[in-house]
Order: C-alpha cells, then structure tokens, then sequence
C-alpha cells in the first residue's frame, strides 16, 4: 500500500507527496500530459523532440544539468505515446534545487538555436542508431503503419520520419511548448524523504506563479474496427525471418484491460509460457518468441513475434502460432495457470514499488488515469480475473479480421 | 519580493555528506558456505544470489562455461526443464543465470512468503542438473541463431574486438566465442565442468531483502548439506597478449549508416592507488551526462546519440575505454574531437568549479546508489568478490573528496595519451 497526499495548486497543478523515511533521497517526477499520439500527422517526433530541448537551458538558467549535478542530483526523461515523464533524483536536503529548475522550465524554455540545431542532429543519431542501423530495426514503423490507419499510435515517438525532426523550426517548437508544458497539463509526483508541508510550500513557491494555460481537450480520431486481416512483406539484409503479429485490444480503461494481460503472460510471459514452450522448446520452430502489449491509454496491440528456425517456413511458423491462439480460445483454462500469472503479477507489482523512483513515475502516471489510488487497487483487479474472462476476451481480440501480420524476410 | 530564479538556492554539498556502508550480517552454513545478509526495505520481496567459482577463465573449451550456468535449470533427475521454470513461476519467483569471467551466478528474486516453496529447488538445480541432450541441442541451434543476428550489429563486432586487441584471444577477458564453439559443445562438456565446479565447486551466498524467519534454516536445509566448498578451487593467472597493430578500421555492412568507435587501454583495477582518483579524471572526462565528452561531442557538435567512458574493471585487470556509435561521416572527427578533450587534460588543470561539480555529483549518486537492499547487498558483493573491504569504500570517499587538480593533472599526463590507445571503427 502507497500512502499519499495530494493537492492542487489554483494554476491547475496537481501535486502528490510520498513520504519515505527511511532513504536520505528524494524523487522530484513531472509528468506531462502530451505523448506522440498529440502531435500533428505532418509534425511527428515533437514530444520526443523535447525531451531532449528541456535540458538545452529554460529562461532564467542557462544549462539544466549542471546545478543538478553540484546539488548531487541526477535526472532522466522518458517519452511515450501517450505522455512525457520528467525526473530527477537528487539528495532530499537539496531538493529545493529540483523544485527551482523544474519550474523555470516550466515557465518556459530558453528556446535557444544552438540548443534546437544541435539536437535536432542527436535525434537523428538517435534514430540511426536504433531505427535504421539494426536488424529489423524497422519492423515497428511498418507494423504501426499497418495496424492504425487513423489513431495516431500508427507512428512512433521518435517520429514518422527522420524529415519532421529535421524540419522542426523554432515556431514550431514554441507553439508546442506553450500548448502543452503549462501547469495544468502536468502532474507533479515528490517522493521520498520529504514531507507534504514543506512540498506544500516548495510548489506554491515555485510552480504557485506559473501561469495557466489554455486547458487541452484532447480530442483523437478513434480507431475504426478493422474489417479485414492485413498482412505486409517485408525484405530486408537480416540473417534470420521473423513473423510478427498483431491483434487490436482494449485500452487502459477497457474491462477487458487486466484478462489482456494475463492473456500475453500465460502466452508469453517467461520460459514456462505457452509459445516458449510448445514454439521453442517441443517443436522448435522459432530459436525466440515473445507476446506482449505496451499498455497503451487508448485502445493498443497484443503483439507475438518471433524469429524463425532457419529452414522453417513461414507458413510453418504461421500455422504453429494460430494453433496456439486457438487453444487459448477454445479451452479453459485450468485454475493452477491462472493462479501462475496473477502471482507473477503480484510479484512483479512488489518488485517495482521497491524504489521511490518507481513510485514516484506509478503514482504520476496513475493520477494521469484519473486517481492514483488505482495503482493500489491492481493487484485486486488481477485477482477478480477467471478463467471464463480470459478465455472470452481472448475470444473478442483474436479474430482473423483483427490481425496485422509482418512477414519480415531474410534476404539472404 | 519577486521571486528570484536566477541564483541558485542554497545547497549542502553532496562532499559534506556522512556516506555510510550499511553492514552485512554473516553465517555460515554446516557445510562451511559462507552467506553475506543484508535485511531491510519496504516490500516483501528476497533476493539470493548463489555464486559459484565457475566463471569462463575456468574453462578449456570456449562456451562449457555460459552453457553449463544456462543449462543448470533445464532438467534434473526428477524434472523436466519445464516443470522447474513453471514451478518458480508459479511463486512469482523469476531464476536468472549469469556467467562472468571469474564467476557463475544463479539468482533467485522472488516473494518473501514463497521462499520456503522455491529454494528446495535451487538446491535441486544446482545438486541434480542432468543436462538433457535436447536441451543442449536447442540451446546450440538458438545460441547459433543469436549469433548471426549480433553479428550483423557494429556495436557488438566493436566490443569483442576491443577486448581481444586488449587481452589477446587466448586470455578470458579477450576471448569470445564463434559458430563452431557452439557445435563443438558435447554433453560430456558439460557434466564435467558441471561435477567439479558446481556439484563440488565452491561458492558464496549473497541474501537481500525481507527474510522470513526460517530463512538460515531453510537455507542450510536445502544448500547447507551439499557437498561444497571441500576442495580449494584456484583461479589459474592467464597471460595478457596485447595486439601490437593500435588501429583498426573494420567494415562489417557496407550500407551502415553509423560506425561503432571504441578507443581502450589498460588502467590499474581498484586495487591500484590510482583508482579511486581515476574515477573522478574519467567522471570528467567521459563518465557522466555532464562530462567533457557528451558536453562537447553530443551536446555542442551533435555527432552522436550519446558517449561515455568507463573505468572496465576485472577481478585481475582494468581498462579505459571510450564508446559511442557516430554518424558514418562524423566518426574521423569525433576521435579526433576525443584525442582534443585528452589532450586538454594532460595540458590545462580541471578548474575548481568543474571539480567541485563532478565530485558532488559523484557523491550524490553513490548516496543514490546505496538506497535499498538489494543495492547495499550488490556492492558488499562486489568488494567481497573483489578482495576488498570497506576499507575501499572509505577510501574512494575520502579521494574524491580530496583530490586537487595538479593530481588529476598528472594522473591524464600518464593515461590520458594518445599513442596508449587502442582504436577500432566497426562500420
């Protein structure tokens, strides 16, 4: 159980205090409220884009890590469809120095050209690295692009394509900013050694005078049920085949959200899973596979890939895989394999709320869902689920006019 | 009164920071293993980190080492590979191995409440391992496949041959593995490396976490009565054969759009006097987000995603290694860029704002780095491994805190040379 506290400031800042007492740190979290899936279609990779912009200088400070650096502190960002997520850790005595340079890059940045033309080139990079110069390092562009034909989750945080971060001008990136960054789009999450009344005081001191802006209603086109099975082949210099599938499943707030997931333990989840097992180890079709989803807040995928045995087809292949999702469909499961998955979750949940980090980005990010005490609340969810509810939503999601299958060959 | 953003507020310097090592509590078990506990934290969680002498300087055919760690948990007498790894999961317990130079680990994280469930059968696996032959079969035709696929990876290419221009091929910090170890691997391998260094190896317990109140008993029940730690296991001095050619560029795929730079060369291991304040010269140089490397390389010329050095440390031997992946036109200029920030250290003294920042940084992190239980326990593994004692750790505090410049100075005039390094591009 996670106790916090939790309060607004009148620029629409919600603010959460977790204490923690027995760690001489504290975790300073901003999340904000704008992923990817905000951006325009012509302008992709702008959240992104940020989150390496918010470190090149805010209006009154000139760089953002050297203070935190002299303070003890380190800090990171992280950016994904749906949100941006800002921390840092930093020595609890010093955390007035977090608070200061959190909210002057709130109130704005420096928006300097040197800072957007060279980082415009350390996205690039970024993008060869892991998008271009690694085998099936595409695999995700294509399989977005044909799985979504309206959300924007049908491109990725880094960008549709290397041109739009080339292009970003200075207008472009100011209007995003103001859009986007201000108080009442963000959520702030302190945790660790520290305690709400002088939080209390630290907010209103720093992030108190930031002036609201315009609230954003977020307003996406939605998703249309796909009709037909889609299918693409792919060529490419990659030593070994690779199926990839896709089916589209319910969002963060869909019922079905936590038998999903279960679904992708019971099948992929670890080496005791079903498609390790029957794929790799009985009949050895794939040398790896994997299920899983991203737990995306609109409606996502649930996504096997795997790479093949070299001299299995992908025929093969196919067929082994739709065998294993028609077992999940058409037997119940027993209680003990449920029983598996909700324990790993249950071990998983205890894990990750072992640092104040973890804390701080569950709780930032729950409080984006609506209220933080869900996270609380999860591990009960996973424990309502039954058998009959994975077998049913197994049943809704793998439909044959649900699938998007990538055929990525080895050309060699 | 306006509030001020431009000064800074006041802060304590992370050097005046009291750091404390938490201690760990001992005992051994009745066949002489000696367990290292470190208990505390918020949840209910363990970790027990099993490590075996049985690392890849032991082995004399390439692989036996990694293969017999993996294969540990695919099958004993009495189970299938699948009814052990289904029979941790069920408890939320997740078995990892990991197979290092010196050393071999089989580590356990799970809930406090089920250890008495798991650990019969981490005794089991590491008492009754039976290497079934399909087993090894599928790990070689997957390894095989694994390989292929690192092969087409610049940056994987560039860190096997660093190594191997650095310790030469024969010796286990330069050695790497090939297709041909993977088929040459047989069962008999393996029991055999199997039977002298786990079954009659020797070994130490690292324990982390909230323990449950049988935990020594549970421990000695299921581990304590194996037949371990009665032989000495000696760990044999391997020759370092360094390459005499420094240069190398390599293209592995001729349509890359980045290169893989690695420039390495020898540096004392923490046993030496110079660690601890070479710590702090590489923190400056390349050892941080704020260094002189990313500042001037990522952050000002935007050649790279990202670059870093490190202090590579080895139980018998160091390195200094610089690494980034650079746009495939940028690569020339960002050596020569590296080569300008050594050479600013060798002629120019760090300035004392510089200095101050870094060493605080340095400090505030390892008060970071010691959060939790399982941290405190990973570095008293570390040094326990090592040869070290806390005498270390204070040590190393007390340099950072008082290292000057003309130290730091002197300290890039003898490592930080040009001509010492090693220097690959893999594009």
């Amino acid at each position: 159980m996670i106790q916090f506290e939790k309060f607004q400031l009148d620029n629409g800042l919600k603010v959460l205090v977790h204490q923690d007492t027995s760690t001489p740190m504290a975790v300073v979290n901003v999340l904000y409220n704008v992923g990817a899936k905000d951006e325009d279609p012509a302008k992709t990779g702008f959240a992104h884009l940020f989150e390496h912009l918010m470190f090149g200088g805010s209006v009154n400070i000139p760089v953002y890590d050297e203070p935190l650096q002299r303070a003890g502190g380190e800090n990171n960002a992280y950016t994904t469809n749906d949100l941006t997520n800002y921390y840092c850790q930093i020595p609890a005595e010093n955390i007035e120095t977090a608070f200061w340079l959190e909210s002057d890059r709130m109130l704005s940045l420096a928006f300097s050209k040197k800072s957007l033309e060279v980082q415009r080139k350390v996205v690039c990079e970024e993008f060869k690295e892991h998008y271009i110069n690694k085998p099936y390092g595409d695999a995700w562009h294509k399989m977005r692009s044909l799985a979504y034909t309206q959300h924007p989750y049908r491109w990725m945080t880094i960008g549709a394509s290397l041109a739009h971060v080339e292009e970003a001008t200075m207008e472009d990136v100011k209007d995003f900013f103001f859009q986007f960054y201000r108080p009442n789009n963000a959520i702030l999450v302190v945790t660790g050694n520290v305690e709400t009344e002088q939080v209390k005081q630290l907010a209103q001191k720093w992030f108190g005078p930031i002036a609201a802006g315009k609230p954003y209603l977020r307003n996406l086109p939605k998703e249309p049920v796909q009709e037909k099975s889609r299918t693409m082949d792919v060529r490419a210099d990659v030593p070994l085949d690779m199926l990839m599938m896709t089916w589209h499943m319910g969002g963060r707030f869909d019922e079905g959200y936590h038998a999903t997931d279960l679904i992708t333990e019971v099948l992929g989840g670890g080496t005791s899973a079903r498609l390790y097992e029957q794929l790799i180890k009985v009949k050895q079709i794939f040398s790896s596979i994997d299920c899983y989803h991203f737990g995306t807040v609109d409606p996502g995928l649930l996504v096997i890939e795997g790479k093949l045995v070299k001299g299995i087809s992908m025929a093969v292949a196919e067929k082994a895989v739709l065998e294993e999702i028609e077992k999940i469909k058409n037997e119940i499961l027993d209680a003990k394999e449920v029983q598996k998955v909700i324990n790993k979750t249950e071990s998983v949940i205890c894990f990750e709320d072992m640092s104040i980090m973890n804390r701080a980005h569950s709780l930032a990010y729950y409080e984006l869902l609506g209220d933080a005490d869900l996270m609380n609340k999860e591990l009960s969810l996973y424990q309502r689920v039954t058998p009959t509810m994975i077998q049913q939503t197994a049943q809704e999601i793998f439909q044959e006019n649900n699938r998007n299958t990538l055929y990525y060959y080895s050309k060699s | 009164m306006a509030l001020d953003r431009i000064v800074a507020p006041v802060i304590k310097d992370a050097i005046d920071f009291n750091i404390q090592l938490k201690p760990y509590q001992k005992f051994s078990l009745d066949n002489g293993v000696e367990v290292y506990a470190y208990e505390g934290g918020s949840q209910e969680v363990l970790l027990v980190d099993i490590v075996f002498y049985a690392g890849n300087s032991f082995e004399q055919k390439n692989w036996v080492a990694a293969a017999t760690n993996f294969l540990l948990k695919n099958g004993t007498k009495r189970k299938t590979s699948f009814e052990i790894t289904d029979a941790f999961e069920f408890y939320g317990a997740h078995l990892n191995r990991t197979c290092t130079n010196e050393t071999a680990t089989v580590t356990l994280h799970g809930l406090s409440k089920h250890f008495q469930e798991v650990i019969p059968i981490m005794g089991e696996i590491i008492s009754e391992a039976s290497f079934p032959e399909k087993e090894i079969a599928i790990l070689k035709q997957n390894q095989i496949q694994r390989l292929l696929l690192n092969l087409k990876k610049g940056d994987f290419i560039a860190n096997r041959l660093i190594d191997e221009y650095l310790f030469g091929f024969d010796h286990p910090y330069g050695k790497y593995s090939v297709e041909k170890d993977y088929t040459a691997i047989n069962r008999e391998d393996l029991v055999a490396f199997y039977e002298q260094y786990y079954l009659n190896g020797k070994c130490v317990i690292f324990i982390a976490g909230k323990f449950p109140s049988t935990m020594e008993s549970l421990l000695n029940k299921h581990i304590g009565q194996l037949p371990l730690n009665k032989k000495d296991i000696k760990e044999q001095a391997h020759p370092i054969i360094s390459a005499t050619e420094k240069k190398y560029s390599i293209v592995n795929d001729a349509a890359s759009v980045q290169g893989s730079i690695r420039l390495a060369r020898h540096f004392p291991n923490r046993h030496h006097p110079d660690f601890p304040a070479g710590q702090v010269l590489n923190n400056i140089f390349g050892g941080f987000f704020g260094s002189r490397l990313m500042s001037n390389i990522r952050e000002d010329k935007g050649y790279t995603y990202g670059i870093h050095s490190y202090l590579q440390n080895y139980k018998y031997a160091g390195t200094w290694m610089v690494s980034t992946d650079a746009g495939k036109d940028v690569c020339k200029a960002t050596m020569e860029e590296v080569y300008k920030e050594m050479k600013k250290l060798r002629e120019e003294m760090v300035g004392e704002e510089e200095l101050k920042l870094v060493k605080n940084y340095m400090l505030g992190a390892l008060l970071g780095d010691l959060d939790g239980p399982f941290q405190i326990i990973s570095r008293w593994k570390t040094y326990l491994l090592n040869d070290l004692t806390e005498d270390y750790f204070y040590n190393t505090i007390k340099v950072v805190r008082a290292v000057r410049p003309e130290e730091l100075q002197a300290l890039a005039q003898t490592y930080l040379k040009e001509e010492d390094f090693y220097e690959l591009v893999v594009y």
